[in-house]
């Protein structure tokens, strides 16, 4: 287990690497440069200056050398300014980096709880006119786009019924713990319901691949009550694909979360990634996009590990 | 001799007509799709709408509008004869706007998805046939992408600036640049799906008597893949990209509602909802028609696609 741990974080790392290179080459060929920007705000300064100032910020070196002193800088810590917020990236992104974990948290735990009955239910009773409701609730989950989901909520709760907020994440002048999970509510049930869509999917088709299964068969003649048949027999092993794919659904949330958290105005990484790259604050572009890299692969990997220790036909040595 | 032949013939005739004439396998998939009421609804929803998009220019021209041209005299015109859902914030008919917008919607939807699964099918063939280093090496390939994160990545790639990778100037500025970087960079992420289930069929298919067989007759590799191993794949492909397609759309409306796909003029259904968080306070219909637009067709392939996987392999059916 440890050796294959240590080839998966080292895979990753590679990955990770690979990914920085990558990604600092595309944010190179975005449009705006940087030396332009700054030119932009001083009338006075002369193409000489110009000149002077790509040598001393090093951008007349080529990329991959100016690619190697970012990493050496990013190694040793030093990731370089925002030139929007004109602070150090670190100190932007780590609450931003909170602010969008919260919101995942939450995000997550209402999908599974939500999902595992429903999909059990609609697995326990195939065609039943109930299975058929989820069904169809998993199609359109699916099937809408976040940012018009996000709208319709907007529309519902915010301009009609006026409940709750359209947006931000305090009101200006009030900071109560309830003014703050007012401001999540509409974010995570954005989140929530797509969510909950793909994870009900996978539970039902997973239960009802297992309660075919002649173990299952077997508890029932033995007598086992039916309840303990489906929660402990047929719904630990229904579960082993399913934690995989959830693991992985985590990944998907941080991309929604991307769209969510524009749509209200949540101060969170996806805003901060997006914000970012149309304003081509590459430093911060550069560490969110690295960062949501890094969270997708240690989720891939945090699924594999759940997927031996669930199923013990499995074993990484 | 002859006579006992002609017995035989007979009767094995005799046998023939007591059974039901053999059934085309395209009809027994249509006879198990139309059992499937959501896959037919779906269906027709997505032929109807992909008329009005065929339509469109003579729709344009019947009703004597342009989709394109700002009058802006009549912005946020309520619904009326000559604008049967109103008018935008720019004045232009709302309703021949979405038209249009279905236009390049489906568009890229359907050429994304050909384009992916050819991607995906030639990489999964080779990786599957050749197996070894350059399965593994495809393969891992395969996983480091899905791990990129999908949306980040897609914002990035559509914001690189044309003229920075060297693109001639008449193609960096020609107003269709942002339809063809649309279907370029989604291909570029979505090939896996279809590239994993290729691979999975072809290491299934390449130990099998009729592909032994043609190695043995000496044909040649392409020869086994496209005639021998291909036609084999088609149905699970035909399921992955029609299921892929909705979310191409998905991916393309939620690029052009953030500004990064299809630019205006040119419609989009998700460029019209660009700024619907600022009239969804005075408009609220104006950002619904779009996404209910967008909803529909997605649902609707999602559907098809579902439907096409029951018709296909009724083993999965119910699942």
């Amino acid at each position: 287990m440890t050796r294959f741990l240590s080839i998966r974080f080292l895979q990753a790392a590679i990955v990770v690497l690979v990914m920085s290179f990558v990604v600092y080459g595309l944010i190179g060929l975005m449009p705006g440069d940087p030396i332009d920007i700054m030119l932009s705000g001083d009338p006075n300064m002369t193409s000489a200056d110009a000149a002077r100032l790509r040598a001393v910020y090093g951008l007349d070196r080529p990329l991959f050398e100016r690619y190697l002193g970012w990493l050496g800088g990013a190694v040793g810590g030093d990731f370089g300014y925002s030139r929007q917020h004109h602070q150090p990236v670190l100190t932007i992104v780590l609450p931003r980096l909170l602010n969008t974990l919260y919101l995942m948290i939450f995000a997550f735990l209402i999908s599974v709880a939500v999902a595992i009955p429903a999909g059990v239910y609609a697995a326990r009773h195939p065609r039943s006119l109930v299975d058929q409701a989820i069904n169809l609730f998993c199609f359109a989950g699916i099937s809408l786009p976040v940012f018009f989901l996000a709208l319709l909520l907007i529309i519902l709760f915010a301009v009609v019924l006026r409940v709750l907020p359209a947006g931000g994440m305090t009101t200006v002048g009030e900071s109560s713990f309830g003014d703050r999970v007012r401001h999540l509510v509409l974010p995570v049930a954005t989140l929530t319901i797509a969510n909950i869509a793909q994870v009900t999917r996978y539970v039902r088709s997973g239960m009802i691949e297992v309660l075919r299964e002649d173990y299952i068969r077997t508890a029932r003649a033995k007598g086992a009550d039916e309840n303990r048949v489906v929660w402990r027999h047929a719904l630990r092993n229904a579960m082993i694909p399913t934690v995989t794919i959830m693991a992985l659904e985590c990944g998907t949330l941080l991309s929604g979360a991307l769209i969510t958290e524009t749509m209200f105005s949540y101060l969170g990484m996806g805003k901060l990634i997006f914000d970012s790259i149309l304003a081509n604050d590459f430093n911060v572009a550069l560490i969110g996009l690295l960062f949501a890299c890094s969270v997708t692969l240690l989720l891939n990997l945090v699924a594999d590990v759940l997927y031996a220790a669930l199923d013990p036909r499995i074993s990484y040595r | 001799m002859a006579s006992v032949t002609s017995t035989e013939t007979a009767a094995r005739a005799a046998d023939d007509a007591a059974l039901p004439p053999p059934t085309r396998p395209a009809l027994l998939v249509w006879r198990r799709f139309r059992r499937h009421p959501a896959a037919l609804i779906g269906a027709g929803v997505l032929i109807f709408l992909a008329l009005l998009a065929v339509l469109a220019p003579v729709i344009a021209g019947w009703r004597g509008q342009d989709h394109e041209a700002v009058d802006l005299f009549n912005r946020f015109q309520p619904a009326s004869a000559a604008h049967p859902l109103g008018t935008d914030d720019l004045g232009r008919d709302l309703l021949l706007r979405l038209i249009y917008g279905g236009r390049i919607s489906l568009f890229v939807g359907l050429v994304t998805a050909c384009l992916t699964a050819s991607l995906g099918t030639t990489i999964g063939l080779v990786s599957g046939w050749y197996g070894g280093r350059v399965d593994a090496f495809l393969m891992r390939l395969c996983d480091g992408w899905i791990a990129l994160p999908l949306l980040p990545v897609l914002i990035v790639l559509a914001a690189v600036d044309p003229t920075k990778v060297g693109l001639p100037a008449a193609i960096a500025k020609s107003p269709d640049l942002s339809l063809y970087r649309i279907v370029l960079i989604i291909s570029l992420v979505a090939w896996t799906t279809s590239a994993r289930l290729v691979r999975g069929v072809t290491l299934s298919l390449k130990t099998r008597d009729f592909v032994q067989a043609a190695v043995a007759q000496g044909a040649s590799t392409a020869r086994i893949l496209f005639v021998h191993i291909l036609p084999n794949a088609l149905s699970p492909i035909l399921v992955a990209a029609t299921l892929a397609s909705g979310n191409i759309i998905l991916l393309e409306s939620t690029l052009s509602f953030l500004g990064l796909g299809i630019q205006p003029p040119v419609a989009s259904w998700g460029n019209i909802l660009t700024n619907a968080q600022e009239i969804i306070w005075s408009q609220p219909m104006q950002a619904i028609y779009p996404g209910v637009l967008i909803f529909a067709t997605v649902i609707s392939l999602n559907f098809v696609g579902d439907g096409l996987q029951d018709a296909f392999d009724p083993r999965t059916e119910g699942r």
